[in-house]
């Protein structure tokens, strides 16, 4: 063999259910079999960020540029036999491209990709996270070199502030302002934090980043430290995030060996080491004041912000905050300068922006834009539409605390201020695209049933305000809406909004408030007709076959859970309403539109 | 319950209150709940009330009170699983195991539980139990899977 082939494997959250750790042993067995000399290396790229996780297990072999989807243990001894040996290329597992209409042989040339711009994902797919070299071959780390002996501290502090960073999180706030106040307080010792509590449901980036390349989030923070004065900081961890806590530990105690982390960093006098704390479960612990009280080992309760973190954050010692996405942009616009990342991006958002593209879509995945890029762009061009092609409704952006947004919005370009002027909010960069079967009265009931519960109680406003809503909602959606609901709704938000203590209560009724705004007439069909369109308030759904489209096939009472469905083969199938359950299965399954909601 | 197991626990970490959270979970962990006596235990320890340590055990979600079952069901509930039905799989699920959301049934065999999100939202809707991740999963794929883990045979 003259050249050497590099096989990644893909052990994401996503190619993991798929199997590919079967995958990944099937492939090495085989390779020593033939005793190659061949490397098998495990790269952990996390679930959806190239979006092709739903396709997974993912298989890359390099120099060779081949991606592999859907691969099976079984196709491993071919993968070796044909690929590896003899470079030869296996149709049946590449990418099929929609847009040109044939299969590609890297995934790198699918639009999904092309329009893509990768900062805060850089590494991701590309390198094995558990082995810092990696990070080190793709210029990691010498960002640290630069801060640490060719800069100031105050010339880190201002290229952050130059770039036009602002924090990845949700609010948008200035990371370089963050910084400079924080280091003007003369108050020791300081602390640094990193918000890894991914609370948003349906958002996933900072956990793809953690898994995948978490010595870029290390890094950012070791810069930080040593342009505040920072001896000590913590990494907050969802618990649920088994994997990233994991390599984010290993990364962490690699980073210490090769003397990045520690003791006289690199020889200098610079002395800074990081923590893992793990959350508990709690969605308001990603608030940045309920995070700190829960790292001191309190409940994670909110405080009023009328003193900022940056001057009395943890343990009351002054604080830099960020989430995972901002710390992984701090090392590429230190190696890369301001003026670089500046010229990316909107006037007022620079950078990129990851999203999670989630929900009715059919590339579900990790997708990173620059800051500006159309939702247009982002749910059709690289999204690739609706699954099934059926009629978009509206996309829900920025989480519990987000709004949705509908059809007539969809040239909107993506940046923190118009999605702002948009009732919703760039939030943590959760998208779930919604179609005519996701009901927007349910969404509103969804995300306030979600808030109610992780509420923590500690205000008035947000602990009872929510929970009377969701009763109003609840009525709504089951059949029991007044006309005065849509009224009170408001009342109620505005008060919520306005009294509640911390981030979480104040945002709380933007789902329904926007919702309200863009979907009333489906709200009104609820209170009024008793009708829920979509099929998804049980309560005021029935579902029937269409006599004239029903081809018989079967495939509907095949898939129904509660045996409702009747009907011989090729004939017209009927629904049994006493023993539906009302599921949607049917509806779901039908090829050719034939179950309807009365 | 031997009390010496919370405390092998226990006395890993550090007398410090910042602690506390890893500590409970560890005990979480390995009990699959928080018993009584390892709240005196670990409130000796960290000369913390036990008040504020059951606080903390009702507050965070990761915690329980009460002894979980031999599997561990947990339904994805986050936005992109909830719009891809993940409730109808919760409904289905109550009324096969007869529990309700937080139970567990009475042979102690399944606990049946909703979490928030698990970022796995290209694979929705996605269902876990134990550590094994099912994704895409459908209301009638429900009694296969569980069968797989002793789950009631079909009458």
């Amino acid at each position: 063999m003259s050249d050497k082939r590099i096989v990644y494997v893909c052990f994401g959250t996503g190619c993991l259910a798929n199997g590919s750790m079967d995958v990944f042993n099937e492939i090495e067995k085989n390779i020593e079999n033939l005793n190659l000399d061949i490397s098998v290396k495990t790269i952990i790229k996390s679930t959806g960020c190239n979006g092709l996780c739903e396709k997974g297990p993912v298989v890359k072999i390099e120099p060779d540029g081949i991606s592999y989807f859907k691969v099976k243990a079984s196709d491993a001894e071919e993968i070796v036999k044909k690929t590896i040996l003899k470079g030869e290329v296996i149709n049946r597992l590449l990418y099929y491209e929609a847009t040109l209409k044939r299969k590609v042989k890297s995934h790198k040339e699918s639009e999904f990709f092309k329009r893509q711009m990768k900062i805060a994902l850089r590494n991701i797919g590309e390198i094995d996270p558990g082995n810092i070299e990696d990070y080190k071959i793709n210029m990691g780390y010498l960002a640290l070199d630069k801060a640490l002996f060719h800069m100031s501290r105050n010339d880190i502090i201002s290229e952050i502030s130059k770039s036009g960073l602002r924090g990845r999180g949700g609010a948008g706030f200035p990371t370089g302002s963050k910084w400079k106040q924080c280091d003007s307080i003369v108050s020791f010792p300081k602390y640094v934090v990193c918000n890894g509590d991914e609370g948003d449901p349906g958002a996933f980036m900072d956990r793809s980043i953690m898994e995948g390349d978490p010595h870029s989030v290390i890094e950012g923070m070791i810069i930080c430290a040593y342009a505040i004065g920072a001896k000590e900081g913590f990494t907050y961890i969802r618990d649920e995030y088994s994997l990233a806590i994991k390599n984010m530990t290993n990364a962490i105690t690699e980073a210490r060996k090769n003397g990045y982390l520690g003791d006289n960093i690199l020889g200098s006098s610079f002395s800074f080491d990081i923590q893992i704390v793990r959350g508990g479960g709690a969605f308001v612990c990603g608030e940045s004041t309920a995070l700190m009280s829960s790292i001191e080992g309190s409940t994670g309760e909110p405080r009023a912000k009328y003193i900022h973190s940056v001057e009395k954050g943890l343990w009351g010692q002054p604080t830099v905050l960020n989430n995972v996405e901002t710390w992984a942009n701090v090392p590429v616009i230190i190696e890369n300068g301001s003026d670089w990342f500046n010229a990316i991006g909107t006037k007022k958002s620079k950078g990129t922006k990851v999203f999670s593209l989630v929900g009715k879509v059919k590339n579900t995945g990790l997708v990173e834009v620059p800051m500006g890029t159309s939702l247009r762009e982002l749910i059709y061009d690289i999204g690739g539409g609706i699954i099934g092609d059926r009629k978009f409704k509206g996309v829900q952006i920025g989480g519990p605390s987000g709004g949705c947004i509908p059809e007539e919005y969809l040239d909107l370009s993506v940046d923190y201020d118009s999605l702002k002027e948009a009732d919703s909010m760039m939030g943590s960069g959760g998208m779930i695209v919604m179609d005519d079967r996701t009901c927007m009265v349910d969404v509103a009931r969804y995300y306030l049933n979600f808030l109610s519960e992780e509420s923590c109680g500690k205000c008035v406003p947000c602990r009872e305000g929510i929970k009377r809503m969701l009763e109003i909602i609840n009525d709504i959606c089951e059949g029991r809406g007044k006309e005065e609901d849509i009224e009170n709704l408001k009342a109620i938000s505005e008060t919520v909004s306005e009294a509640s203590l911390c981030g979480l209560g104040k945002s709380a009724p933007n789902p329904v408030i926007s919702t309200l705004k863009y979907f009333s007439e489906e709200y009104w069909e609820h209170i009024l007709n008793k009708r829920c369109r979509a099929g998804v308030c049980k309560e005021l759904t029935t579902y029937y076959i269409g006599s004239d489209s029903c081809r018989g096939c079967g495939l509907c009472k095949k898939n129904c859970p509660s045996e409702a469905i009747l009907g011989e083969a090729k004939k017209v199938h009927f629904i049994d309403g006493n023993k539906c359950s009302k599921c949607g299965s049917c509806i779901n399954t039908c090829n050719f539109d034939a179950v309807k909601v009365k | 319950m031997n009390t010496l197991n919370f405390n092998e626990i226990i006395e890993k970490y550090p007398k410090e209150k910042r602690y506390t959270l890893a500590i409970l979970q560890d005990i979480q962990r390995n009990f699959k709940y928080i018993p009584k006596d390892a709240f005196t235990a670990l409130s000796l320890y960290l000369n913390i009330p036990i008040i504020k340590l059951y606080s903390m055990a009702t507050f965070y979600k990761a915690l329980s009170l009460t002894p979980k079952g031999k599997n561990i069901i947990t339904v994805c509930d986050g936005t992109a699983c909830h719009v891809r039905s993940s409730s109808v799989l919760i409904d289905e699920l109550q009324k096969y195991l007869q529990i309700k959301l937080g139970e567990t049934t009475k042979d102690g065999i399944f606990t049946l539980q909703t979490v928030n999100c698990l970022g796995s939202c290209a694979i929705a809707p996605v269902m876990v139990i134990n550590d094994k991740y099912y994704g895409k999963v459908t209301p009638s794929a429900i009694k296969k899977i569980l069968k797989q883990y002793g789950g009631e045979e079909d009458e």
